[in-house]
Protein backbone atom coordinates (compact mmCIF):
# COMPACT_ATOMS: atom_id res chain seq x y z
CA UNK A 1 0.00 0.00 0.00
CA UNK A 2 1.70 3.25 -0.92
CA UNK A 3 -0.45 5.38 0.36
CA UNK A 4 1.21 4.23 3.47
CA UNK A 5 4.46 6.13 2.74
CA UNK A 6 2.52 9.39 3.12
CA UNK A 7 0.39 9.58 5.08
CA UNK A 8 1.66 10.33 8.96
CA UNK A 9 1.17 8.30 11.79
CA UNK A 10 -1.81 9.39 14.29
CA UNK A 11 -2.84 8.34 17.91
CA UNK A 12 -6.18 8.07 18.76
CA UNK A 13 -7.85 9.04 22.44
CA UNK A 14 -11.36 8.04 22.84
CA UNK A 15 -13.30 9.39 26.01
CA UNK A 16 -16.08 6.22 26.42
CA UNK A 17 -18.49 8.05 28.63
CA UNK A 18 -19.03 11.26 29.81
CA UNK A 19 -17.15 11.90 32.77
CA UNK A 20 -14.35 9.41 32.22
CA UNK A 21 -11.01 10.96 30.74
CA UNK A 22 -9.87 10.37 27.54
CA UNK A 23 -7.71 6.73 27.10
CA UNK A 24 -5.14 5.83 24.23
CA UNK A 25 -7.38 3.57 22.15
CA UNK A 26 -4.48 3.09 19.34
CA UNK A 27 -2.89 4.81 15.99
CA UNK A 28 -4.19 4.71 12.30
CA UNK A 29 -2.91 6.79 9.59
CA UNK A 30 -4.40 9.80 7.85
CA UNK A 31 -3.91 12.64 5.44
CA UNK A 32 -4.50 15.43 7.17
CA UNK A 33 -6.47 15.74 10.86
CA UNK A 34 -9.60 15.97 9.37
CA UNK A 35 -9.42 12.32 8.29
CA UNK A 36 -7.69 11.11 10.85
CA UNK A 37 -10.86 11.66 12.81
CA UNK A 38 -13.10 10.40 10.42
CA UNK A 39 -10.57 7.65 10.26
CA UNK A 40 -10.79 7.39 13.93
CA UNK A 41 -14.62 7.23 14.06
CA UNK A 42 -14.74 4.49 11.64
CA UNK A 43 -11.77 2.46 12.99
CA UNK A 44 -12.16 2.90 17.16
CA UNK A 45 -15.81 3.73 17.89
CA UNK A 46 -18.04 1.59 15.15
CA UNK A 47 -19.24 -0.41 18.04
CA UNK A 48 -20.42 2.83 20.23
CA UNK A 49 -16.79 2.85 21.85
CA UNK A 50 -16.77 6.80 21.94
CA UNK A 51 -18.74 9.83 22.96
CA UNK A 52 -15.07 11.92 22.01
CA UNK A 53 -12.44 11.38 19.98
CA UNK A 54 -9.22 13.50 20.18
CA UNK A 55 -6.34 12.60 17.29
CA UNK A 56 -2.45 14.14 17.61
CA UNK A 57 -0.04 13.22 15.01
CA UNK A 58 2.52 10.84 16.53
CA UNK A 59 5.33 12.88 15.90
CA UNK A 60 4.29 15.88 18.22
CA UNK A 61 4.35 13.20 21.30
CA UNK A 62 7.66 13.46 23.26
CA UNK A 63 8.30 9.98 24.82
CA UNK A 64 10.85 8.77 27.36
CA UNK A 65 13.26 6.94 26.51
CA UNK A 66 13.01 3.41 27.24
CA UNK A 67 17.00 3.20 28.05
CA UNK A 68 16.88 6.15 30.52
CA UNK A 69 14.07 3.45 32.30
CA UNK A 70 16.54 2.98 35.09
CA UNK A 71 17.06 6.67 36.55
CA UNK A 72 13.84 7.37 35.63
CA UNK A 73 12.18 5.33 37.24
CA UNK A 74 14.66 2.66 39.37
CA UNK A 75 14.81 5.63 42.62
CA UNK A 76 11.13 5.12 43.26
CA UNK A 77 11.14 1.76 43.99
CA UNK A 78 12.82 1.60 47.26
CA UNK A 79 10.89 4.60 48.53
CA UNK A 80 7.67 2.38 49.68
CA UNK A 81 6.90 4.97 52.43
CA UNK A 82 5.72 7.44 49.32
CA UNK A 83 2.99 4.79 49.20
CA UNK A 84 0.61 4.86 52.43
CA UNK A 85 0.53 1.48 53.36
CA UNK A 86 1.17 2.45 56.76
CA UNK A 87 -1.93 3.34 58.34
CA UNK A 88 -4.66 1.70 59.34
CA UNK A 89 -7.52 2.12 57.83
CA UNK A 90 -11.39 2.16 59.38
CA UNK A 91 -13.48 -0.18 57.96
CA UNK A 92 -15.88 2.32 57.28
CA UNK A 93 -12.59 3.79 54.10
CA UNK A 94 -13.42 1.61 51.17
CA UNK A 95 -11.79 1.69 48.03
CA UNK A 96 -8.41 2.84 48.90
CA UNK B 1 -51.95 -6.22 -0.19
CA UNK B 2 -51.16 -2.96 -1.19
CA UNK B 3 -49.25 -3.56 -4.32
CA UNK B 4 -48.33 0.15 -4.53
CA UNK B 5 -46.74 0.61 -1.08
CA UNK B 6 -44.90 -2.75 -1.46
CA UNK B 7 -43.41 -1.55 -4.36
CA UNK B 8 -42.64 1.69 -3.07
CA UNK B 9 -40.57 0.34 -0.27
CA UNK B 10 -38.79 -2.34 -2.56
CA UNK B 11 -37.54 1.16 -4.59
CA UNK B 12 -36.13 2.52 -1.25
CA UNK B 13 -34.68 -0.64 -0.05
CA UNK B 14 -33.44 -2.29 -2.86
CA UNK B 15 -30.97 1.00 -3.39
CA UNK B 16 -29.58 0.49 0.34
CA UNK B 17 -29.22 -3.33 -0.48
CA UNK B 18 -27.50 -3.45 -3.95
CA UNK B 19 -25.55 -0.68 -2.55
CA UNK B 20 -24.31 -2.31 0.56
CA UNK B 21 -23.46 -5.28 -1.53
CA UNK B 22 -21.29 -3.39 -3.52
CA UNK B 23 -19.36 -1.81 -0.32
CA UNK B 24 -19.43 -4.90 1.42
CA UNK B 25 -17.80 -6.72 -1.54
CA UNK B 26 -14.87 -4.14 -0.62
CA UNK B 27 -14.25 -5.97 2.55
CA UNK B 28 -10.30 -6.61 2.67
CA UNK B 29 -9.37 -4.55 -0.68
CA UNK B 30 -9.88 -0.92 0.70
CA UNK B 31 -6.96 0.79 -0.47
CA UNK B 32 -5.99 1.62 3.11
CA UNK B 33 -7.19 -0.06 6.54
CA UNK B 34 -9.20 3.02 7.39
CA UNK B 35 -10.86 3.12 4.21
CA UNK B 36 -11.64 -0.68 4.14
CA UNK B 37 -13.31 -0.42 7.48
CA UNK B 38 -14.94 3.32 5.98
CA UNK B 39 -16.25 1.19 3.53
CA UNK B 40 -17.67 -1.62 5.21
CA UNK B 41 -19.09 0.79 7.99
CA UNK B 42 -21.07 2.04 5.26
CA UNK B 43 -22.32 -1.18 4.23
CA UNK B 44 -23.73 -2.32 7.27
CA UNK B 45 -25.67 0.66 7.93
CA UNK B 46 -27.38 0.31 4.62
CA UNK B 47 -27.75 -3.49 5.51
CA UNK B 48 -29.34 -2.48 8.69
CA UNK B 49 -31.73 -0.01 6.91
CA UNK B 50 -32.72 -2.54 4.29
CA UNK B 51 -33.85 -4.70 6.95
CA UNK B 52 -36.61 -2.61 8.45
CA UNK B 53 -37.70 -1.99 4.96
CA UNK B 54 -38.00 -5.97 3.57
CA UNK B 55 -39.31 -6.16 7.68
CA UNK B 56 -42.25 -3.88 6.98
CA UNK B 57 -42.25 -5.11 3.36
CA UNK B 58 -42.95 -8.67 4.14
CA UNK B 59 -46.11 -7.51 6.70
CA UNK B 60 -47.65 -6.17 3.78
CA UNK B 61 -46.99 -8.78 1.54
CA UNK B 62 -48.25 -11.35 4.47
CA UNK B 63 -47.93 -15.36 3.31
CA UNK B 64 -44.92 -16.17 5.67
CA UNK B 65 -43.07 -14.16 3.61
CA UNK B 66 -39.74 -13.07 5.23
CA UNK B 67 -37.52 -10.23 4.91
CA UNK B 68 -34.91 -13.00 3.50
CA UNK B 69 -37.32 -13.91 0.81
CA UNK B 70 -37.94 -10.49 0.01
CA UNK B 71 -34.05 -9.57 -0.04
CA UNK B 72 -32.46 -13.27 -1.40
CA UNK B 73 -34.72 -14.74 -3.72
CA UNK B 74 -35.88 -12.11 -6.29
CA UNK B 75 -35.34 -12.58 -10.22
CA UNK B 76 -33.21 -9.59 -11.50
CA UNK B 77 -35.99 -7.69 -12.53
CA UNK B 78 -37.89 -7.62 -9.58
CA UNK B 79 -35.26 -5.32 -7.98
CA UNK B 80 -35.95 -1.92 -8.47
CA UNK B 81 -33.21 -0.47 -7.48
CA UNK B 82 -31.39 3.28 -9.43
CA UNK B 83 -28.88 1.52 -12.17
CA UNK B 84 -26.52 3.96 -10.43
CA UNK B 85 -25.83 1.61 -7.06
CA UNK B 86 -25.40 -1.36 -9.24
CA UNK B 87 -22.46 -0.31 -11.53
CA UNK B 88 -19.19 -1.71 -10.66
CA UNK B 89 -16.33 -0.77 -8.02
CA UNK B 90 -14.41 0.00 -11.12
CA UNK B 91 -11.07 1.39 -9.36
CA UNK B 92 -11.36 3.34 -5.96
CA UNK B 93 -12.60 6.96 -7.57
CA UNK B 94 -15.63 4.91 -8.84
CA UNK B 95 -16.43 3.36 -5.74
CA UNK B 96 -16.08 7.09 -4.23
CA UNK B 97 -18.09 9.10 -6.70
CA UNK B 98 -21.27 6.43 -6.97
CA UNK B 99 -21.19 6.88 -3.40
CA UNK B 100 -21.14 10.81 -3.38
CA UNK B 101 -23.80 10.80 -6.03
CA UNK B 102 -26.00 8.43 -4.20
CA UNK B 103 -25.56 9.73 -1.00
CA UNK B 104 -26.41 13.25 -1.48
CA UNK B 105 -29.72 12.37 -3.04
CA UNK B 106 -29.96 9.75 -0.14
CA UNK B 107 -29.52 12.69 2.71
CA UNK B 108 -32.49 14.66 0.77
CA UNK B 109 -34.48 11.91 0.00
CA UNK B 110 -34.74 10.85 4.02
CA UNK B 111 -35.07 14.39 4.66
CA UNK B 112 -38.49 14.25 2.59
CA UNK B 113 -39.61 10.76 3.82
CA UNK B 114 -38.80 11.69 7.67
CA UNK B 115 -42.47 13.85 6.57
CA UNK B 116 -44.33 10.47 5.27
CA UNK B 117 -48.14 9.83 6.60
CA UNK B 118 -46.47 6.38 6.98
CA UNK B 119 -45.46 6.13 10.52
CA UNK B 120 -43.11 3.43 9.48
CA UNK B 121 -41.22 5.09 6.83
CA UNK B 122 -41.40 8.35 8.36
CA UNK B 123 -39.42 6.01 11.63
CA UNK B 124 -37.08 4.44 9.32
CA UNK B 125 -36.04 7.64 7.77
CA UNK B 126 -35.82 9.38 11.32
CA UNK B 127 -33.40 6.52 12.39
CA UNK B 128 -31.11 6.47 9.05
CA UNK B 129 -30.72 9.96 8.16
CA UNK B 130 -27.98 10.62 10.93
CA UNK B 131 -26.11 7.98 9.34
CA UNK B 132 -26.36 8.75 5.80
CA UNK B 133 -25.50 12.45 6.76
CA UNK B 134 -22.34 10.57 7.91
CA UNK B 135 -21.96 8.53 4.55
CA UNK B 136 -22.53 11.95 2.47
CA UNK B 137 -19.66 13.85 4.70
CA UNK B 138 -16.99 10.88 4.12
CA UNK B 139 -17.90 10.95 0.37
CA UNK B 140 -17.89 14.35 -0.05
CA UNK B 141 -14.31 14.55 1.70
CA UNK B 142 -13.38 12.13 -0.75
CA UNK B 143 -14.72 13.84 -3.60
CA UNK B 144 -12.67 16.78 -2.40
CA UNK B 145 -8.89 15.07 -1.82
CA UNK B 146 -9.43 12.73 -5.16
CA UNK B 147 -10.39 15.73 -7.09
CA UNK B 148 -7.67 18.15 -5.53
CA UNK B 149 -5.34 15.30 -4.64
CA UNK B 150 -2.81 14.26 -7.22
CA UNK B 151 -2.84 14.71 -11.25
CA UNK B 152 -3.72 10.98 -11.39
CA UNK B 153 -6.23 10.90 -8.58
CA UNK B 154 -8.07 13.89 -10.46
CA UNK B 155 -8.29 12.37 -13.87
CA UNK B 156 -9.38 9.28 -12.02
CA UNK B 157 -12.06 10.54 -10.37
CA UNK B 158 -13.28 12.91 -12.88
CA UNK B 159 -13.51 10.11 -15.55
CA UNK B 160 -15.44 8.46 -12.93
CA UNK B 161 -18.32 11.12 -12.43
CA UNK B 162 -18.58 11.58 -16.10
CA UNK B 163 -19.12 7.68 -16.94
CA UNK B 164 -21.42 7.94 -13.47
CA UNK B 165 -23.29 11.01 -14.71
CA UNK B 166 -25.72 9.34 -16.77
CA UNK B 167 -27.31 7.12 -14.48
CA UNK B 168 -28.43 10.44 -11.94
CA UNK B 169 -31.10 11.68 -14.04
CA UNK B 170 -32.89 8.65 -13.25
CA UNK B 171 -32.87 9.69 -9.21
CA UNK B 172 -35.98 11.67 -10.37
CA UNK B 173 -38.12 9.70 -12.03
CA UNK B 174 -41.06 8.51 -10.37
CA UNK B 175 -42.67 5.22 -11.51
CA UNK B 176 -46.86 4.76 -11.85
CA UNK B 177 -46.25 3.59 -8.20
CA UNK B 178 -44.66 6.58 -7.20
CA UNK B 179 -47.25 8.81 -8.16
CA UNK B 180 -50.35 7.08 -6.36
CA UNK B 181 -47.97 7.26 -3.21
CA UNK B 182 -46.96 10.74 -3.43
CA UNK B 183 -50.87 11.65 -4.18
CA UNK B 184 -51.25 9.87 -0.80
CA UNK B 185 -48.66 11.61 1.18
CA UNK B 186 -46.92 8.33 1.61
CA UNK B 187 -44.18 8.65 -0.82
CA UNK B 188 -41.26 11.91 -1.41
CA UNK B 189 -41.98 14.01 -4.31
CA UNK B 190 -38.23 13.04 -6.04
CA UNK B 191 -38.93 15.68 -8.46
CA UNK B 192 -38.66 18.29 -6.39
CA UNK B 193 -35.29 17.09 -5.26
CA UNK B 194 -33.86 17.17 -8.52
CA UNK B 195 -32.61 21.02 -7.99
CA UNK B 196 -31.20 20.96 -4.85
CA UNK B 197 -29.60 17.68 -6.05
CA UNK B 198 -27.81 19.25 -8.79
CA UNK B 199 -26.63 22.04 -6.78
CA UNK B 200 -24.97 20.67 -4.14
CA UNK B 201 -23.34 18.01 -6.47
CA UNK B 202 -21.69 21.05 -8.45
CA UNK B 203 -20.65 22.84 -5.37
CA UNK B 204 -18.92 19.88 -4.20
CA UNK B 205 -17.53 19.06 -7.59
CA UNK B 206 -16.74 22.74 -7.76
CA UNK B 207 -14.25 22.43 -5.00
CA UNK B 208 -13.05 19.36 -6.23
CA UNK B 209 -11.65 21.15 -9.02
CA UNK B 210 -13.63 18.80 -10.99
CA UNK B 211 -15.52 19.93 -13.98
CA UNK B 212 -19.68 19.41 -14.10
CA UNK B 213 -20.25 17.37 -17.17
CA UNK B 214 -22.71 18.20 -20.01
CA UNK B 215 -24.54 15.31 -20.71
CA UNK B 216 -27.53 15.67 -21.83
CA UNK B 217 -28.72 11.89 -22.30
CA UNK B 218 -29.52 9.79 -19.41
CA UNK B 219 -30.02 6.22 -18.43
CA UNK B 220 -33.02 4.85 -17.04
CA UNK B 221 -34.74 1.63 -16.21
CA UNK B 222 -33.87 0.16 -12.83
CA UNK B 223 -36.54 1.60 -11.24
CA UNK B 224 -39.21 -0.37 -13.43
CA UNK B 225 -37.06 -3.81 -13.13
CA UNK B 226 -34.92 -2.84 -16.24
CA UNK B 227 -30.98 -3.32 -15.63
CA UNK B 228 -27.17 -2.92 -16.64
CA UNK B 229 -25.69 -5.90 -16.96
CA UNK B 230 -23.32 -5.72 -13.90
CA UNK B 231 -26.84 -6.40 -11.51
CA UNK B 232 -26.80 -10.19 -12.31
CA UNK B 233 -23.32 -10.82 -11.18
CA UNK B 234 -23.80 -8.78 -8.06
CA UNK B 235 -27.18 -10.90 -7.44
CA UNK B 236 -25.49 -14.34 -8.21
CA UNK B 237 -23.01 -12.91 -5.24
CA UNK B 238 -25.50 -11.92 -3.06
CA UNK B 239 -28.27 -14.90 -3.61
CA UNK B 240 -25.80 -17.94 -3.70
CA UNK B 241 -25.95 -19.01 -0.05
CA UNK B 242 -29.69 -18.63 -0.02
CA UNK B 243 -30.04 -20.60 -3.35
CA UNK B 244 -27.91 -23.20 -2.83
CA UNK B 245 -29.26 -24.45 0.31
CA UNK B 246 -32.46 -23.05 0.46
CA UNK B 247 -33.93 -21.73 4.34
CA UNK B 248 -30.36 -22.32 5.56
CA UNK B 249 -29.51 -19.58 8.60
CA UNK B 250 -27.10 -18.65 10.57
Amino acid sequence: MSTKKNWPLWEVFVRSKNGLEHRHFGSLHAADEEMALENARDVYTRRSEGVSIWVVESKHITASNPENNGELFEPAQDKVYRHPTFYDLPDEVKHM
Amino acid sequence: MNTNLYKYILSIADNSLILGQRMGALTGHGPSLETDIACTNISLDLFGQVRSYYQYAAKIKGDNTTEDDIAFLRKEREYLNVLLVEQPDTNFAFTIARQFLFDTYHFLFLEALEKSHDITLSAIAKKSIKEVSYHRRFSSDWMRRLGDGTQVSHEKVQEAINVLWTYTDELFHQTEADIVMVKENIAVDVTKLKDHYYNTVKKVLEEATLEVPESKWFQKGGKEGIHTEHLGYLLSDLQYMQRTYPNMEW
